[in-house]
């Protein structure tokens, strides 16, 4: 069978699973809807956060970027994955206690104002939808490759499928659709990484094939194969990386907070049944998230090694077919500065023949490495799963926020049950379709906004529930202050450095680095800006009334896993 | 015990172990992966330079034991207080 023929049947298969599943499980209510009825079991949680967790940047880009950054990759490894420590001990248990539908829910009411709820709106739908964005590319991408067809008809059958199973089963049915993605994306990043892993290696695991030694007969381990090929090639050292390290620990801690405070995680733990639930299932996401996170930095070097090894200095009549394949859709291009018909490729950019986009790496890596046809249609489907299951946890965050937090908790309190659950309904339709725009036509900026996103998530929604959990005196002054200076903080720094708004425009954004705040870049400033955040809460807290006492037992009460009703009585 | 002291003590208990658990989070990555990288980069751990396998593999494993630990400690805190939900 062609590769093409297995990827149809793949991605045929999987999609006839994800709506199969949607049918079964259709919301009836809008507790079944926003929070899946509140019943997920801690495994089925686990599984599908980390599903909505492992977006296509994930799956497709990341162990790429990592390729490409050498030890500076480590940003994203920690800054992704130490997020749910964050989550498990600080935020989820006590979210699920307090057991409402929502971020803005939680923030609203904690903060007894309509005007903390509005601005925690604003910030979850302005961080989902700069997200979506990215995954409806990410189905593109896959679509034009492996299917054949156009990237614009690719976002289109992809923004079908969600529309389906969101609109109809809402988080019911995008759990059980996530539990299923899950398997096909972890399976389908597993599977080629293994094979790699034994062929360069020897060793099966691939996590530990990352430190193992190169079966070249040199002798030599593969990360030492590696640096000494960068070396040669003009690049830094692979385990050494070159950028400082305060940015590294700035970025670290960005991503790490951001991660912790993205609202589409979040609402994850609002769908099971009690609060050890809400402990346990993120421990379990974290275990199912890291077996392809530790995996991504051992498919990054192996795809490394093996991209220099099979391009540098050969002869470009003499590359392999998935080479053109690959040169066709512009995301690998060769020009033959110096006429000799060899790949150049090295760090220096005036004599480099050879441009390479990180997105591939994954991609292309089973092809690098000669794997069957099925292999590389896996690969397809799970990067299929991955864009999928986040996009739909992301609408569904959008949906929610504009039916439950403006529309029901500020418009009209009066609508029914039935009249909201249409609403939320019909705003997923709208997102999706706004989602589908973005990723028909992307914005330039798509990756330079998902570290926005990020940012913004750690300057105002993870101080504003912290503080709401562990400082109890903490009031709606101080957080709505705190929330809104570090949202504006943010947004400056980004549109100064990233953008270049105030300077020359993007093309001096380079020139700027020097002027960067302690030398940290944009995608760290959100860790600077959560540090505003909460020294601006405590500050204004300090010179205005404390909250009521009711919300200060409101407090207390989401401190104690159970036995609200019971504390009380026993006065 | 009374209500408000038997929730007071559950609750500087659990902070407790925050404070714990949280400063080995930030070891393993800010320390041992960032901050003492380059030291630790001198010992070896078959072909991976330590620090690097910390930033890049080490630190992620403790982060899945921590969140277990925590989820154990918790467990046994509600039932010594009562509080769990069964």
């Amino acid at each position: 069978m062609s590769v093409q023929l297995w990827t149809y049947t793949f991605v045929g298969i999987t999609f006839a699973l994800y709506i199969g599943i949607a049918i079964w499980s259709r919301a009836g209510s809008t507790k079944e809807f926003y929070v899946a009825g509140s019943g997920v079991s801690p495994l089925a949680n686990g599984m599908a956060t980390a599903a909505d967790w492992m977006s296509a940047a994930s799956f497709i880009s990341m162990a790429g970027l990592i390729s490409f950054m050498g030890y500076d990759g480590a940003v994203y490894l920690m800054g992704w994955t130490g997020g749910y420590v964050l989550l498990a001990l600080l935020l989820a248990p006590y979210l699920r206690k307090f057991g409402k539908f929502t971020v803005p829910d939680f923030i609203g009411e904690r903060y007894y104002s309509k005007t903390a709820r509005l601005v925690a709106v604003f910030a979850a739908l302005l961080v989902s939808f700069t997200y979506v964005a990215g995954q409806m590319r990410g189905v593109g991408v896959v679509f034009s490759r492996f299917l054949e067809v156009d990237i614009n008809t690719g976002v289109i059958i992809g923004m079908l499928i969600v529309l389906f199973y969101a609109v109809i089963g809402g988080m019911k049915g995008i759990t059980y659709t996530q539990v299923a993605q899950y398997c096909v994306l972890i399976f389908a990043f597993m599977v080629p990484a293994i094979f790699i892993s034994f062929q360069m290696t020897g060793n099966v695991i691939p996590q530990l094939g990352m430190g193992a030694k190169i079966n070249d007969g040199s002798g030599l381990y593969l990360l030492e194969k590696l640096n000494n090929l960068s070396v040669e090639l003009g690049f830094a050292e692979y385990t050494k990386g070159s950028k400082s390290t305060i940015d590294i620990f700035a970025i670290t801690a960005a991503l790490m907070v951001g991660t912790a405070g993205l609202p589409h995680v979040i609402v994850r733990f609002f769908t099971v049944k009690k609060v050890r639930d809400a402990r346990k299932s993120a421990g379990l996401a974290l275990l199912l998230i890291a077996i392809l996170y530790t995996a991504a930095p051992a498919v990054a070097v192996f795809a490394r090694t093996n991209l220099i090894n099979t391009v540098s200095n050969q002869p470009y009549a003499n590359m392999p077919e998935w080479f053109t394949n690959w040169e066709k859709t512009g995301l690998l291009g060769f020009e033959d500065k110096n006429g000799d018909g060899l790949i150049q490729y090295t760090a220096n950019t005036q004599l480099n023949e050879l441009t390479v986009d990180r997105d591939i790496m994954v991609l292309a890596n089973p092809e690098i490495a000669n794997l069957p046809a099925w292999v590389i249609a896996l690969v397809a489907a799970g990067g299929l799963a991955a864009a999928l299951s986040t996009a739909a946890g992301l609408l569904l965050v959008i949906s929610s926020s504009i039916s439950h937090d403006v529309i029901k908790s500020v418009i009209n309190p009066r609508i029914t049950e039935k009249q909201e659950l249409i609403a939320a309904r019909l705003s997923a339709v709208v997102a999706v379709v706004i989602a589908g725009y973005f990723g028909i036509n992307p914005p330039g900026f798509v990756a330079a906004v998902v570290a926005l996103a990020f940012g913004l998530a750690a300057a105002s929604i993870f101080p504003a529930i912290v503080l709401g959990i562990f400082y109890k005196k903490m009031n709606k002054e101080g957080a709505v202050s705190g929330m809104v200076v570090g949202l504006l903080l943010m947004l400056f720094y980004m549109l100064k450095f990233k953008f270049g708004i105030f300077d020359e425009g993007k093309s001096g954004v380079v020139g700027l680095q020097s002027d960067w705040w302690f030398g940290i870049s944009p995608e760290g400033f959100g860790s600077i800006a959560m540090l505003v955040n909460f020294a601006i809460a405590y500050i204004v807290c300090r010179f205005t009334a404390p909250p009521p006492d009711e919300v200060q037992e409101i407090v207390e009460n989401i401190r104690i896993p159970s036995g609200a009703g019971d504390a009380h009585q026993a006065h | 015990m009374k209500t408000l002291d038997k929730n007071k003590a559950y609750w500087k208990q659990n902070l407790r172990y925050l404070a714990i658990l949280l400063s080995i989070w930030f070891l393993v990555s800010f320390g041992a992966g960032i901050l003492f990288k380059e030291t630790l980069d001198h010992i070896h751990l078959f072909g991976f330079p330590l620090g690097f396998w910390f930033a890049q593999q080490g630190a992620i494993v403790v982060f899945v034991l921590l969140i277990f630990i925590y989820v154990r400690l918790m467990n046994k805190l509600d039932k010594d207080y009562e509080f769990d939900e069964d």
